[in-house]
């Protein structure tokens, strides 16, 4: 009861300066919900990269010449069908297009021969003969083709060649096929003009997953001038990639930080003549030093709590009701061509309760020191200065 | 008669602790259903195009391709050249220590 009467004091020595205390909350919440938007964001699309990533290929092994990326000469997939544990072992034909129409870059991928599987997310079909291509939502949207439209794309010998289209990626599958355009191979070696004994790099297929990197180590000691990539660092990769650490989630991750540490540090520097003239007439009628500590204590408990409350709301509806819109500029960068992110509410709570612990006892603390030394000086010193 | 505050706060907290608390159990509905439904599909997807990475970034090779980018891929036009696209400042370098195969810088 006691308790309870200290917090309604409290609550209404906050709501006597009210405007005040109300443009604090807004600031806290708007940095908490930009700090959480961020592990949110990062943590959704971590995972999901981690679990879609799975079925990628075991070892991608590229020709290094003078540190670049290189054509590599098929006749090594025999090589690496030699070595124990390789299953499958197929070169990989796919490259880059520049569309000066639409000012994107487009990912051409050339399919094996044979029967094209029916994948689910896709609406028409995969190329099954020379001349047909099928094309990701953003390519579609931004040649405006549908399936049984042409695709006109410039080849390397600059002369114009039109595709028919026969299948769209739908939407959903657009953080993987945004860009994509596949082909037959055979369409993509003469559109690129590439050698005839060259493919752009080599995927192998190793049958026990403890083994590959044992084979990756095997591949680059039999032949020196090749890089395999591992799945694992492949998944290592956007690990990294996505880790709230990195680039410019950390310039935004720490602008928030700094932002809240400056919030703290204006509480924890001093409290106003009004307040160290209310914490003087509270001891000089009465009240215990335990009792004015408590009283911060709610305080700042009230504002905290209703920040970080307020801005985890904000950054949950942010994320994965509105795709993180606010924060897709950012990410963005300057790809003409950006997918439409329907995050997957991956959700580590481990992330909510660190963040409620750096947000909420720093500011109860920030209140509450300041107040403690006032709170043990004379009321009649603190009422006089 | 007025509500007092304290219960106004309390009220309001346990509103939003509510709300808060529905957004995540909904999720977590979500979730479980979109895990069912779209992971194999897309798992379906990289295993048949032999896919490597995520088409989020296609402004450059080496933000489109992160995973099977060279190792100084920003620098190649000119060494000691800035970075040019911003996607690269948002992409972190990937951690190689436990590199099976790859070749070092």
């Amino acid at each position: 009861m006691r308790r309870l009467k200290i917090l309604e004091y409290a609550i209404s020595s906050l709501w006597r300066r009210r405007y005040k205390n109300l443009s604090i909350i807004v600031v806290f919440s708007f940095t908490i919900a930009v700090l959480a938007s961020i592990l949110l964001l990062t943590h959704s699309l971590r995972v999901e990269a981690t679990h879609i990533l799975q079925d990628a290929p075991d070892v991608v092994v590229q020709r290094l010449v003078a540190g670049r990326h290189d054509l590599i000469p098929t006749d090594l997939v025999e090589s690496f069908k030699e070595i124990p544990g390789v299953g499958e072992v197929r070169p990989r034909f796919w490259g880059y297009y520049y569309d000066a129409i639409s000012g994107a870059n487009y990912t051409l991928i050339g399919l094996d021969e044979g029967a094209p599987p029916d994948l689910e997310l896709l609406e028409g079909s995969l190329p099954a003969s020379a001349g047909a291509c099928a094309v990701g939502s953003g390519v579609s949207r931004s040649r405006q083709v549908a399936i049984g439209d042409e695709l006109i794309l410039v080849d390397s010998r600059n002369i114009g060649v039109a595709f028919d289209v026969v299948g769209v990626f739908r939407s959903e599958s657009d953080i993987l096929t945004n860009d994509l355009v596949v082909f037959r191979s055979l369409d993509l070696v003469e559109f690129f003009g590439l050698p005839e004994d060259r493919a752009t790099d080599i995927s192998v297929q190793v049958f026990n997953e403890n083994e590959v990197a044992t084979v990756a180590a095997k591949i680059k000691r039999k032949h020196p001038e090749t890089r395999p990539i591992t799945k694992s660092e492949i998944v290592r990769t956007y690990d990294a990639v996505f880790n709230w650490r990195s680039g410019m989630m950390l310039t935004v991750f720490f602008s928030a930080l700094i932002a809240f540490c400056i919030l703290a540090w204006d509480k924890a520097t001093g409290i106003s003549a009004d307040e160290k003239m209310e914490v003087g007439i509270l001891k000089a009628i009465g009240w215990g030093t335990s009792d004015i500590l408590e009283l911060k204590f709610w305080e700042g408990f009230v504002i905290s709590v209703t920040s970080f409350l307020v801005g985890q709301i904000l950054a949950f509806v942010h994320v994965f009701v509105f795709g993180a819109s606010f924060l897709a500029p950012v990410i963005k960068g300057w790809s003409v061509l950006f997918p439409d992110f329907r995050f997957v509410p991956y959700l580590d709570l481990y992330h909510i309760f660190v963040m409620g612990f750096l947000t909420v006892i720093p500011y109860v603390a920030s209140t509450i020191i300041p107040s403690w030394k006032t709170a043990i000086t004379d009321p009649e010193e603190v009422m006089r200065t | 008669m007025m509500m007092k505050k304290h219960r106004v706060f309390i009220i309001m907290t346990a509103a939003e602790i509510c709300v808060l608390l529905v957004l995540i159990l909904q999720s977590q509905v979500l979730l479980k259903e979109r895990v069912a439904r779209e992971i194999p599909q897309k798992q379906e997807l990289v295993k048949e195009l032999e896919l490597t990475d995520l088409a989020i970034w296609t402004e450059a090779r080496y933000t489109r391709h992160p995973s099977q980018a060279d190792f100084f891929s920003p620098f190649q036009d000119c060494p000691s050249s800035l970075e040019h696209f911003p996607a690269g400042s948002v992409v972190a370098a990937p951690d190689r220590r436990e590199s099976s195969g790859g070749t070092g810088p």
